[in-house]
């Protein structure tokens, strides 16, 4: 699917219907409130604690059942959130793109 | 195109690394250049703490800000030099920024107050947009967009929050910036080319603010936050970011910003390798046969690529997810791409947390993190190379950018 500013979001389905991972990438940021629905509280507190040293560049979040992954620059963006145990066996992270 | 460049530019060039001179002779095999240490096109950046302590591979200018057509002008000390945004923000003193000089508002249509909503990746700007002029070394850019960086100037919009990354409107803190602000001189002019549109295409980053209720708006390129580089009266076709070579944590490193490219004596293409960037503003880069988008940014602040399944770096343990923890350094390369261009970039990555641990060590060249199956040639590429910026639609002697040669 395509959101209306023109960013490609990708939902990754297993066999048994579940969605185990999403990404995108285009020029501007999806709506992650939308896309990460009630782990976005979760995710977003995690961001706030930091990665020890004051920094800029993509970050990568690893709450309990959840990875979120960001990454680009400005004019683009791109990123995956995926639930690990989910994640079908054989599946390589790196296809997550 | 060799991965080890010797040359010489310019009439007044400082030899930065001694190693220069065995890299010539074909002994080493890290890179090495010359930096241009003066012209009226030259800026100093240094590599450092920054102004509140505490960043790491953050590199830093002054600049100066002017109320338009005034003598009333403040500099501003501690800018992050990014490559990969555009258009100067700067964090008002309300959030314990160095900003104090009365910067005119700007005004949309309707006499309401403009404020913008820029979304970075690790968290977004809010505030008004103001009117400066710009002048960074013997450069000037006259009566400029700017976004000022002001948690107090109206309620964050649901659109803005929806982005998903925290708001970061203070120096320090949990969420602080750690800069005073951030100097976007990416290859591109404006900073939202579809925000000229309205309705659902519109992304959301210009608002119309009554009292502090801000709604989108529609914005026109010319009112946007754009690169001051592309305004200036000459060398506005770019700029090129110099910095030594450095192999281990430290204090501090300094280097030059030059402005233009091919239009002075100390700014020539020399033999760089000149790689075109896409629409999407990437390039590519293959790492063990397999092609991946890429992009170049010195305000990202390691080689962030792939992820330790693909590169078999372990992720370093909490709080530090975002960086590799290798057990000894580790040797890679990797082939930068575009169309017919191709240059072999040899990298080091070692242990963060180690890095981390040093506390008066700031300049980290070997730092390294997992990204999203992107190549992010952040600052410690940088090291030992002269990396140009070409701003799209601006011609230079070695074609029109947008383009990035190192």
């Amino acid at each position: 699917m395509q959101s209306a500013t023109g960013t490609a979001v990708r939902e990754y389905v297993s066999a048994s219907g579940t969605v185990f991972a999403v990404a995108w990438k285009g020029a501007y940021q999806p709506n992650l409130k939308q896309l990460l629905g009630s782990q976005f509280q979760q995710y977003e507190q995690a961001l706030k604690t930091g990665n020890g040293r004051a920094s800029r560049g993509p970050v990568t979040i690893r709450l309990p059942n959840l990875v979120v992954q960001l990454g680009g620059h400005m004019g683009d963006f791109s990123g995956r959130a995926y639930i690990p145990d989910q994640v079908p066996e054989g599946t390589s992270l790196e296809s997550i793109r | 195109m060799p991965a080890i460049k010797c040359r010489v530019s310019g009439s007044i060039v400082l030899l930065v690394s001694a190693a220069y001179f065995l890299a010539c002779g074909g002994g080493s095999s890290h890179p090495s250049n010359t930096i241009v240490t003066s012209g009226s096109n030259v800026q100093s950046i240094t590599v450092d703490s920054g102004p509140a302590n505490g960043y790491a591979n953050g590199v830093f200018t002054s600049v100066t800000v002017c109320v338009p057509s005034t003598s009333n002008c403040q500099v501003i000390d501690g800018v992050l030099v990014d490559t990969g945004s555009y258009g100067l923000r700067l964090l008002s003193s309300a959030g314990g920024g160095a900003l104090t000089v009365p910067l005119p508002q700007q005004m949309g249509s309707n006499g309401n107050p403009i404020g913008e909503c820029a979304p970075f990746v690790t968290g977004l700007t809010w505030g008004p947009v103001a009117t400066a002029d710009i002048m960074i070394s013997g450069e000037k850019a006259s009566a400029l967009p700017i976004q000022v960086i002001d948690g107090t100037f109206a309620a964050l919009p649901s659109e803005c929050s929806a982005f998903g990354v925290p708001e970061q409107e203070t120096l320090t803190g949990t969420n602080g910036l750690y800069t005073n602000g951030i100097l976007g001189v990416g290859p591109l002019v404006q900073d939202c080319n579809q925000c000229t549109q309205t309705g659902s295409a519109n992304p959301g980053l210009y608002y119309d603010c009554a009292g502090t209720t801000c709604t989108v708006t529609a914005q026109a390129l010319a009112q946007q936050v754009q690169n001051p580089v592309a305004s200036f009266a000459t060398d506005n076709n770019g700029v090129i970011v110099e910095l030594p070579y450095s192999s281990n944590p430290s204090p501090s490193v300094s280097g030059s910003l030059v402005f233009g490219i091919g239009t002075q004596t100390n700014n020539a293409v020399s033999n760089a390798t000149v790689f075109s960037i896409s629409p999407n503003i990437e390039i590519n880069t293959s790492y063990n046969g397999q092609s991946y988008p890429a992009f170049v940014d010195s305000g990202s602040n390691a080689y962030y690529f792939l992820d330790s399944g693909t590169t078999s770096l372990p992720d370093c343990p909490s709080p530090n997810t975002s960086f590799y923890c290798p057990s000894s350094n580790q040797n890679l390369s990797a082939m930068a791409l575009s169309g017919g261009a191709s240059e072999k970039v040899s990298f080091t990555i070692g242990n963060a947390n180690s890095m981390f641990s040093s506390p008066s060590a700031f300049v980290f060249p070997t730092l390294g993190g997992p990204n999203t199956g992107v190549f992010d040639w952040g600052l410690p590429f940088f090291f030992g190379r002269n990396v140009y910026t070409a701003i799209n639609g601006k011609s230079t002697p070695s074609g029109e950018g947008p383009y990035w040669a190192f």
